[in-house]
């Protein structure tokens, strides 16, 4: 650590804070701090996405861009019923999926705001590092799994419990439900655990001192507190998974192709790249809406004041 | 003294329930290095036997340590650019004092409301559109703003927990914006910075969804093992190939978690 940061750091013991002058920061400066990120956000983030909607509303001639304008991708997701079918299936499986995950998530976060003790770090450690190996290895596991010759047909066969493997496991929606659920599990946990977290314990105690059972002061008092984070949990488990496209690809068979398996299949196989901008328009409306009743319901549940 | 015991069992419960999440959390995971040492093509029981003719498999392939050293040089590459990134989002959110600045950080921690694969074809676009074509470039661009939303969010908090007060002393002792930014917040934030480059050099090591439409013919790891998952022969290899990476990235995390703690420790008991 610098010895200016050990100074100011004493000075700040002695001086109390003092409102600074508002436009003290150098106009240099706030550029330069601002460059970095105002590139990434505005060109790589903003600037993508507005192209996306542009080569949305374009007509499919070979070139990157497009040609034209016109609104026959919409009209074309609109009036095929594949598109439709398509849609639902990905949002069925990613609402399944959401709400296994954070149904499963629920327990262990409150175990870790409540009762964890010491255990708490080690356990948030624990619950945390999947999240930060390899996707494509986790969905893999499962392919292993549940494969034909795999693990757990093998392992059934080997315990007697039955004779023949069964194709069952594999290529199913099914699959791809238990598999999504399994690779976005550490998801779920964090933002419920912060919300817990910050119940203030007072809470709980004046429940109590008030009659409640702990019953009833976890349902009145505990989860609507936690809202805000279940909430949370629920949107950043849905939103990459109603876009996946390789769980799906490893483990769905043809029965459980989603929406992001269309859009990836538009920028490849099929190459109609304004096609796929214009399903990509429709799962960011889709997503867009899905956050504005979260938001809703956020403030309704959000009884903290 | 009823609800205490009460509360005491529910805790045994819940805490049997946390171990079996766990369990389910790992098992399937830890299942590719078990097999890995199987001396049989197929993942299955019973085990054949100890091996590790699966791990000498991965020595002297061209193709799979040129993938590995593409993955290291984009990881890196993109490690320092969210990384930088992070640092500057996040402390002009909190002390520029700007909207600008605010729409900033905002924008910045969007990609998390973003599935991978519109990320990915985005990007696809705008790298065609100025020329640059899928390529490594485009790779560290891609990878760049997925580990954006992490490396805000850890600096963020970090900056947060730094007393507002050593700030200020900084510039009143007539530090300039520049020094105070460099000699008091940087170093007060070390460990944070070191964990948020640390978590998005393992983000965009193992990266796949985004990767996948912006590589061009040098593959990353991910893509190595995606091409070679078609292959039931090539099973063991990548199963070798994952404990490796699997057993790097627990490092990683593990590491990059712990400097995370110490730092928020020390700025929390340091200046009271």
């Amino acid at each position: 650590m610098g010895s200016f940061a050990k100074r100011a750091m004493n000075m700040s013991t002695i001086v109390a804070a003092r409102p600074l002058p508002e436009n003290r920061i150098s106009p240099v400066f706030r550029f330069a701090m601002l460059l970095p990120g105002g590139l990434v956000t505005f060109f790589l983030i903003l600037f993508a996405l507005g192209l996306v909607v542009f080569l949305a509303f374009r007509g499919n001639d070979g070139s990157l861009l497009g040609v034209g304008l016109t609104a026959q991708n919409f009209l074309t997701v609109a009036t095929d019923p594949l598109y439709w079918t398509v849609t639902l299936r990905s949002l069925v499986i990613a609402g399944l999926v959401t709400l296994a995950t954070v149904a499963t998530a629920y327990p262990v976060a409150y175990y870790l705001a409540f009762h964890a003790g010491r255990r708490r770090n080690l356990l948030l450690f624990l619950v945390t590092l999947p999240f930060w190996t390899s996707y494509l290895l986790r969905v893999f596991a499962w392919k292993i799994v549940l494969a034909y010759n795999g693990v757990l047909n093998s392992a059934f066969i080997e315990s007697g419990l039955w004779k023949e493997p069964t194709l069952a496991f594999l290529n199913t929606p099914a699959a791809v439900v238990v598999t999504l659920a399994h690779a976005y599990a550490p998801f779920a946990i964090l933002p419920i655990y912060v919300a817990l977290d910050t119940i203030p314990k007072s809470l709980l105690e004046a429940a109590s001192d008030l009659g409640a059972r702990p019953f009833t002061s976890f349902c009145r008092v505990v989860l609507p507190n936690s809202m805000p984070g279940v909430l949370a949990a629920a949107l950043v488990v849905f939103v990459p998974t109603v876009g996946d496209y390789v769980t799906p690809a490893m483990v769905g068979g043809p029965a459980s192709t989603m929406i992001g398996t269309l859009i990836q299949s538009q920028f490849g196989k099929a190459n109609d790249w304004p096609f796929g901008a214009a399903l990509s328009v429709c799962v960011m409306l889709v997503i867009l809406c899905v956050v504005l009743v979260a938001r809703g319901a956020d403030r309704r549940f959000g009884s903290r004041t | 003294m009823s609800t205490r015991a009460n509360t005491n069992s529910d805790g045994r419960w819940l805490g049997l329930y946390v171990l079996a999440y766990l369990v389910f959390l790992y098992l399937p995971v830890l299942l590719i290095p078990l097999f890995s040492f199987n001396n049989s093509i197929q993942a299955a029981f019973p085990l054949q036997g100890f091996t590790l003719d699966w791990y000498r498999t991965l020595y002297g392939n061209p193709v799979l340590s040129g993938a590995l050293a593409n993955s290291l040089v984009i990881g890196v590459i993109a490690a320092s650019g969210a990384t930088l990134c992070g640092i500057t989002v996040s402390y002009m959110d909190l002390y520029g004092r700007s909207p600008l600045a605010a729409t900033i950080s905002a924008i910045a921690r969007l990609p998390i409301l973003i599935p991978g694969v519109i990320v990915g074809i985005s990007l696809l676009i705008l790298v065609n559109l100025i020329g640059l074509g899928p390529s490594r470039i485009s790779i560290v661009l891609g990878h760049i703003l997925v580990a954006l939303p992490t490396t805000v969010v850890v600096m963020r908090s970090r900056f947060a927990a730094i007393p507002k007060t050593i700030r200020e002393a900084a510039l009143d002792l007539g530090a300039s914006d520049w020094t105070t930014f460099r000699r008091v917040m940087l170093p007060l934030s070390a460990p944070a910075v070191l964990s948020a480059f640390m978590l998005s050099f393992l983000i965009s090591f193992d990266e796949f969804i985004v990767v996948f439409f912006l590589a061009g013919t040098e593959p990353t790891l991910p893509l190595y093992i995606w091409s070679q998952l078609r292959f039931p022969r090539s099973l063991p290899t990548v199963m070798a190939l994952g404990t490796v990476i699997l057993t790097v990235s627990f490092i990683i995390a593990g590491t990059a978690e712990i400097l995370r703690h110490r730092g928020l420790g020390a700025a929390r008991r340091n200046p009271a």
